[in-house]
């Protein structure tokens, strides 16, 4: 119980110092000074101060998205295997809950997009759907992999497992399941070769598009969600494949799980330095790619670890 | 300088006469005249140029239209309309264009007569756009306030899914009348004017300029003066061009080379200052001649030029990036040809036109035949170590210790007088005419942007490349608003 309370506290608290973090990794490779890994806290310091506002004619799908949004990535917070595998709610930690969770926000704020009635949020929302559509079963299929050998979709379990016998990673099954992982985070969470989190051109826009009506509050609300998502996804990623340390007594395990984080984050955004955006025709070949890994890993877990 | 009287019914053939013989439509202007107008139609085949001269009467201006004959010539009818009043009869499109919907009717801002204006109110209705129809068919409109620092324009897309069916551009959100501004100022006064038509072509638009005025004024320009302008007029095509390059890449999200080109562009606008003291060269191209406070080190320019040889070969290297250049938003060369497009944008889809050649001895332009983004940005990466070349040519020939040379403006009553001043600035062909009155001071100046042809061409480019390459598109054609709505 402490230990999912503390985790959702260390996500919450983190996740915008995450972004920052993997902003400054980027600006400083790209021979810039950057903000400073305290400036996505900054903004929504900022945002927090600003009156709420929401457009004419909007109604309630457009006020509840970012409620919707924030709420379901504390849940998966609470419930993932990040610090501990010992979650109050560990029945409901099962990775279908997980990615239903997930998909539950993104279509929560698709819902606010297409709510505002411009045709920023419409556009913005059908691109979402269309990632999403690919990226959800691509997430499934790759932990689905991943629990065969431990036999329950429990994540907690599967990562337990891992932790208990660490070399258990190193086979064909988690490398396939790692690629298609990676993917699909960089997919999910809007980032190059996307999406750009950082482009003021609406109309390359995904993720913005479908936030581009929102003010004040509710876009801190969002941008923080949105943060968490990173976090958690990352976290997952974390969870599954290098596991160590979860067993270790909470606030150790607290401090590993943010250090994993933290270099992971930096890893993705030192990898984005190098990589442009995909033309969006060709978003879908590459997410199919990373279904097809998904499924090969599935593949090759019936064929070698079974046996 | 020819010139040649027409009347209405002889200018039709005058017009298919010399379009037949490979010159271009250059410049149309209405200019003041004691019965009403004189209508300058100025053609150019290279360093010949043709004046046409069309009188209009000054009550119920009309003149027949030869937008049949010529798709610029269309567009300079119509803004000839919104400014002057003068109708181009059996025009096909004859809508305004200069003047938004909310401007009044019957008040034409360029004329001499036309008073303060009245009261804006809504007297045409709202913008008609033609509406796309078909299962899935929807628009997206954009701007005129955009995300991003740029300028105003509306674009509206009529799109089935990511595909873009037909995208209308409206422009014309900045006009400030700047060629009215010119008026009864004495030359030398237009000079700031013309610096500031667009910020980023102050010596395209100054040299133009001072071209135009000396040709009406007789002036002779010291040889070295000419060789000084030519060097300013490389020094501001290579800025301009690294900073494209480097935002072509940021438009596809590989901000790296953007950043380096960020890096290359500053130590350019310093040696700009160093060479004229403003980063934007400004002051230095003046009438009667051209005045540098230093020459620039070839030297440091070579070691820019190699090091935006990197930056192209990074980008061309990296093969998401060659991926989003290549084959999106292809213009034609007949397309290119028909709109009469004009530098870099022209040059890309294999028509080789630069003012350059008549100036520079054995000049011979950058062209590439494939008419997308990609073959923009390679004609303007070559562009650039051509510019350094030329720079490097023409600093051997100048003396640093003596860089003021200007021949001072006749000075008394000269009577009447018009010269026209054709410059290729880095966007393309800039081609002024001033007319001046019989005090010497400006009657009339006529600015043409080579954007003003450009702007047709990026729908016609557009047509079946998808909503999210619209950026990137818009940029590789980067035109100007400033210089296009004056």
């Amino acid at each position: 119980m402490i230990g999912a309370a503390a985790q959702v506290v260390l996500i919450g608290v983190g996740s915008p110092f995450l972004v920052g973090l993997m902003r400054q990794v980027r600006a400083r490779l790209e021979g810039r000074a950057g903000a400073g890994i305290a400036q996505p806290m900054r903004d929504l310091r900022k945002l927090l101060r600003k009156e709420p506002i929401a457009p004419h004619g909007t109604g309630w799908p457009f006020r509840a998205a970012p409620l919707v949004l924030a709420a379901t990535a504390l849940v998966v917070a609470a419930v993932g295997p990040f610090a501990t595998t010992d979650s109050p709610l560990d029945p409901a930690a099962d990775l279908f809950a997980v990615t239903a969770l997930l998909a539950l926000g993104t279509v929560a704020l698709a819902l606010g997009g297409l709510d505002t009635g411009t045709a920023f949020g419409g556009m913005g929302a059908s691109r979402e759907m269309t990632v999403m559509a690919l990226v959800e079963p691509t997430i499934l299929l790759a932990a689905f992999a991943l629990s065969i050998r431990v036999g329950s979709t429990n994540l907690g379990q599967i990562a337990a497992s891992v932790a208990e016998d660490p070399l258990s990673v190193i086979s064909p099954v988690s490398l396939l399941a790692a690629v298609a992982l990676i993917i699909v985070t960089m997919a999910e969470t809007g980032r190059i070769p996307v999406d750009n989190p950082s482009t003021h051109l609406e109309l390359t826009m995904i993720h913005e598009a479908m936030v581009l009506e929102y003010a004040g509050p509710d876009l801190a609300l969002i941008e923080w969600a949105s943060a968490m998502r990173l976090t958690v996804l990352l976290g997952l990623f974390a969870g599954l494949f290098t596991p160590w340390g979860i067993t270790l007594a909470l606030p150790l395990a607290l401090a590993v799980f943010a250090v994993k984080v933290a270099v992971l984050g930096a890893l993705l955004a030192a990898a984005e330095v190098f990589m442009a955006k995909l033309r969006l025709f060709r978003v879908p070949e590459l997410l199919a790619g990373s279904f097809l890994l998904a499924l090969l890993a599935v593949a090759a877990s019936f064929f070698l670890e079974r046996a | 300088m020819k010139i040649i009287d027409v009347t209405s019914e002889s200018l039709a053939a005058h017009v298919a006469e010399l379009l037949g013989s490979g010159h271009r439509l250059a410049l149309v202007a209405a200019v003041p005249a004691p019965s009403g107008f004189d209508v300058v139609y100025l053609f150019s085949h290279g360093a010949d140029l043709v004046e046409l001269h069309l009188p209009v009467p000054g009550d119920d201006p009309r003149l027949p239209s030869i937008a049949s004959l010529s798709f610029p010539a269309g567009r300079f009818e119509r803004e000839m309309r919104d400014l002057y009043g003068i109708v181009p009869e059996n025009h096909p499109l004859p809508r305004r264009l200069v003047r938004h919907h909310h401007w009044p009717r019957g008040w034409y801002p360029m004329r001499d007569d036309a008073g303060p204006p009245p009261a804006f109110g809504d007297p045409e209705g709202p913008f008609p756009f033609v509406t796309v129809e078909g299962p899935g068919v929807y628009e997206i409109p954009v701007g005129p306030v955009h995300a991003g620092l740029i300028e105003p324009g509306h674009f509206r897309f009529s799109v089935v899914g990511e595909s873009i069916l037909k995208l209308k551009a409206r422009l014309w959100f900045v006009h400030k009348g700047i060629e009215k501004l010119f008026e009864g100022r004495p030359p030398e006064a237009g000079l700031e004017l013309a610096e500031r038509i667009s910020g980023d072509t102050s010596v395209g638009h100054a040299l133009a300029y001072c071209q135009a005025v000396e040709s009406a004024l007789k002036v002779a320009v010291p040889p070295q003066a000419v060789r000084i302008r030519a060097l300013l007029l490389e020094l501001e095509r290579i800025y301009n061009h690294v900073t494209d390059l480097g935002a072509l890449c940021n438009d596809v999200a590989h901000g790296i080379l953007n950043a380096h080109a960020g890096r290359v562009r500053e130590s350019l606008l310093r040696i700009n200052d160093r060479v004229t003291g403003h980063r934007l060269l400004r002051g230095g191209v003046v009438v009667g001649g051209a005045r540098l406070r230093a020459l620039p080190d070839v030297d440091a320019l070579r070691a820019i030029g190699e090091d935006v040889a990197e930056i192209v070969a990074l980008a061309l290297g990296h093969s998401v990036v060659l991926d989003r250049f290549a084959g999106t938003a292809v213009l034609s060369a007949q397309a290119a040809r028909d709109l009469g497009t004009l530098g870099y944008v022209a040059r890309a889809s294999g028509l080789d036109v630069d003012a350059r050649r008549d100036t520079l001895e054995g000049f011979a332009p950058v062209v590439r035949t494939g008419g997308d983004v990609l073959a923009r940005f390679q004609v303007r990466a070559e562009e650039i170590a051509a510019s350094i070349e030329i720079i490097a040519g023409l600093v051997g020939d100048l003396d640093a210790g003596d860089l003021d040379h200007v021949t001072p403006s006749p000075s008394g009553a000269f009577g009447p007088a018009a010269g026209v001043g054709i410059a290729e600035g880095w966007r393309g062909t800039i081609v002024h005419r001033v007319q001046l009155d019989a005090e010497g001071a400006l009657a009339r100046v006529k600015v043409v942007d080579p954007s003003f042809f450009n702007w047709p061409a990026l729908p016609v480019a557009l047509s079946g490349a998808i909503v999210p390459d619209f950026p990137l598109v818009n940029k590789s054609f980067n035109l100007s608003y400033a210089g296009n709505d004056l």
